[in-house]
């Protein structure tokens, strides 16, 4: 018959649905449920770093390393959950709350010069030297409004990115 | 049988050179935004581009579709047909399949009791034992073909014996080498197997000119690339097929064609191959199963049916570089394959941190350009 034993009910699909806030279909997570079991190839009900990293489109991003500590160890749930701030239906909120997040990386709710610093790091590479990366930033910080020493919180993320669209949209293949 | 399932290694810089640019395989816009005119603490601040990119190659990437194993569409889930599913069962597992292991057993033992005299009798006369190996390997080929119901049709002119002359083709699975051997027995360069494949690599295959690599191994990579500009020089040896794509990938696309074939200074002759999934889904799937385990499977399906092309021989033009030459789109473009710009080493090791250095440097070179501009 073909089935696998790892089999989705319309229970579980339901549950994930409410854990995301219905940003994705009933048939976009049977395909992202596909690709978790895809993705996890031990089958240990979550995706590894290793794993992630064994699709070369991933690997090569310069972001993957910050993604990873955020992806590590996740259920399938809490996988669907991670991806809802790029479904077409998640508000810019949502999304600018996901940056938030990457920025924040110890979680406390406050981004700082160095959290910025890191990720600038992260897209730039050995291309800039540190200290051209902290003279540029410094400079577009006092232009904002900021200074070196400010903690960016979630309502400064809105008003730096809220203004402009923000395309962060990724599509779910549906069979 | 090839799963190494430990830590993936980040591959040698020697396996770059085989690539082309894939920046011009990928969808087009940088995945770094690139700041125009004044730095803005939003360009800086906005990390959607390469979000979009990380998240869409989580939820679907090119790569990974190349392995898939896309099992044909249940059909037998209602009351009429799936009592008509399970006679078919039973036909192929209890009536075929001992049918098809006798034809084997008998095709073998044919072949081993000539092999075997032929092999050491001869062996003075070189010339002729060869002939005679040679029409013997094509023989136990044929048997394989038989034990699967194989059904291959050939298109175009059968390969011919010439020196300077290699043959490459797309790889499916291990019975596209047998499938080919049955026509014209070819030297193959194969990736040695451990158990009974690697036993018949070093005893029968040898016959007909085999040249052996390690994947894993960097250095091995000129050593073998030696190996095959003798073997494509010499006039005595048999015609050399080459599968470029390094690794099995699933019928419906087609990796990176490694560039190995094509500087050997010799006449390149592509062959196609594409097999009817209705019968039998061919995908030799090796993290998902033994050469053994894929073998039984096709021996308890109804039948093997693919189409072989033999293309128009084909010769690197002035000007072109050999990546260029191994990328022209031939083989996909006849059997319908997609092609996808990733190296199929890629089953085994990670990316090359180049990649990823490109997209920074272009961020890194507009950020400074935004700073320069500033400082004016």
């Amino acid at each position: 018959m073909g089935n696998t034993s790892s089999m989705l009910t319309q229970y579980d699909i339901e549950e994930v649905q409410q854990h995301c806030n219905n940003a994705f279909s009933q048939q976009e997570i049977v395909s992202l449920y596909e690709r978790f079991c895809q993705l996890d190839r031990n089958g240990g009900g979550f995706v590894s770093g290793e794993e992630f990293l064994s699709v070369p489109e991933f690997a090569v991003n310069p972001l993957s390393q910050r993604l990873l500590t955020m992806l590590d160890g996740l259920n399938f749930k809490e996988f669907v959950a991670f991806l809802s701030a790029f479904s077409p239906r998640a508000t810019v909120q949502q999304k600018i709350e996901f940056i938030f997040k990457v920025y924040d990386s110890d979680g406390n709710g406050k981004v700082t010069f160095n959290d910025m610093l890191d990720v600038l790091h992260d897209l730039t590479g050995q291309f800039i030297s540190e200290q051209q990366r902290e003279q540029v930033l410094t400079k577009v910080l006092e232009e904002a409004g900021y200074t070196k020493e400010s903690l960016l919180v979630m309502s400064d993320f809105v008003k730096i990115l809220g203004s402009s669209g923000l395309k962060m949209e990724v599509e779910v293949p549906v069979d | 049988m090839n799963s190494s399932e430990g830590k993936l290694k980040s591959s040698s810089s020697e396996l770059d050179l085989d690539r082309p640019n894939i920046e011009d395989y990928l969808p087009s816009g940088s995945s770094i935004q690139e700041p125009h005119g004044k730095l803005r603490l939003r360009d800086l601040l906005d990390i959607s581009p390469a979000l979009t990119e990380a998240a869409g190659a989580i939820v679907d990437d090119s790569f990974t579709r190349c392995f898939k194993s896309n099992p044909p569409e249940p059909w037998n889930w209602n009351v009429y047909l799936f009592p008509l599913w399970c006679c078919g069962v039973v036909f192929r597992y209890l009536i075929l399949f001992p049918m098809r292991a006798l034809v084997l057993t008998i095709g073998w033992i044919i072949f081993l009791s000539c092999f075997i005299p032929v092999h050491f009798l001869l062996k003075g006369n070189d010339n002729l034992r060869k002939k005679m190996e040679r029409a013997l390997v094509e023989l136990i080929c044929s048997f394989f073909v038989a034990s699967w119901t194989g059904v291959v049709k050939y298109h175009g002119p059968r390969p011919s014996m010439r020196p300077k002359q290699v043959f490459v083709a797309n790889h499916t699975s291990m019975i596209d080498f047998i499938i080919l051997e049955q026509m014209t027995a070819f030297a193959v360069i194969m990736q040695k197997h451990p158990g009974w494949v690697g036993l018949l690599q070093s005893t029968i295959l040898e016959s007909v000119g085999c040249i052996w690599f390690n994947r894993s191994e960097a250095k091995d990579r000129e050593i073998v690339t030696r190996k095959l500009r003798e073997h494509s020089q010499g006039a005595d040896n048999n015609p050399l097929l080459i599968f470029p794509e390094g690794t099995c990938v699933n019928n419906q696309y087609s990796v990176m064609f490694k560039k190995g074939a094509f500087e050997l200074g010799c006449t390149v002759c592509p062959i196609a191959i594409k097999y009817n999934k209705i019968f039998v889904d061919a995908f030799w799937n090796s993290r998902k199963q033994s050469f053994t385990m894929h073998l039984l499977q096709l021996m308890t399906s109804w039948a093997v049916v693919c189409d072989v092309w033999y293309l128009e021989p084909q010769n690197l033009r002035p000007g072109e570089t050999p990546i260029e030459f191994a990328e022209r789109d031939i083989i996909s473009v006849r059997a319908g394959l997609k092609k996808v710009p990733w190296d199929g080493y890629l089953k085994y090791s990670r990316p090359s941190p180049k990649h990823r250095e490109r997209k920074q440097q272009s961020f890194a070179e507009s950020v400074l350009r935004g700073l320069e501009l500033e400082e004016k």
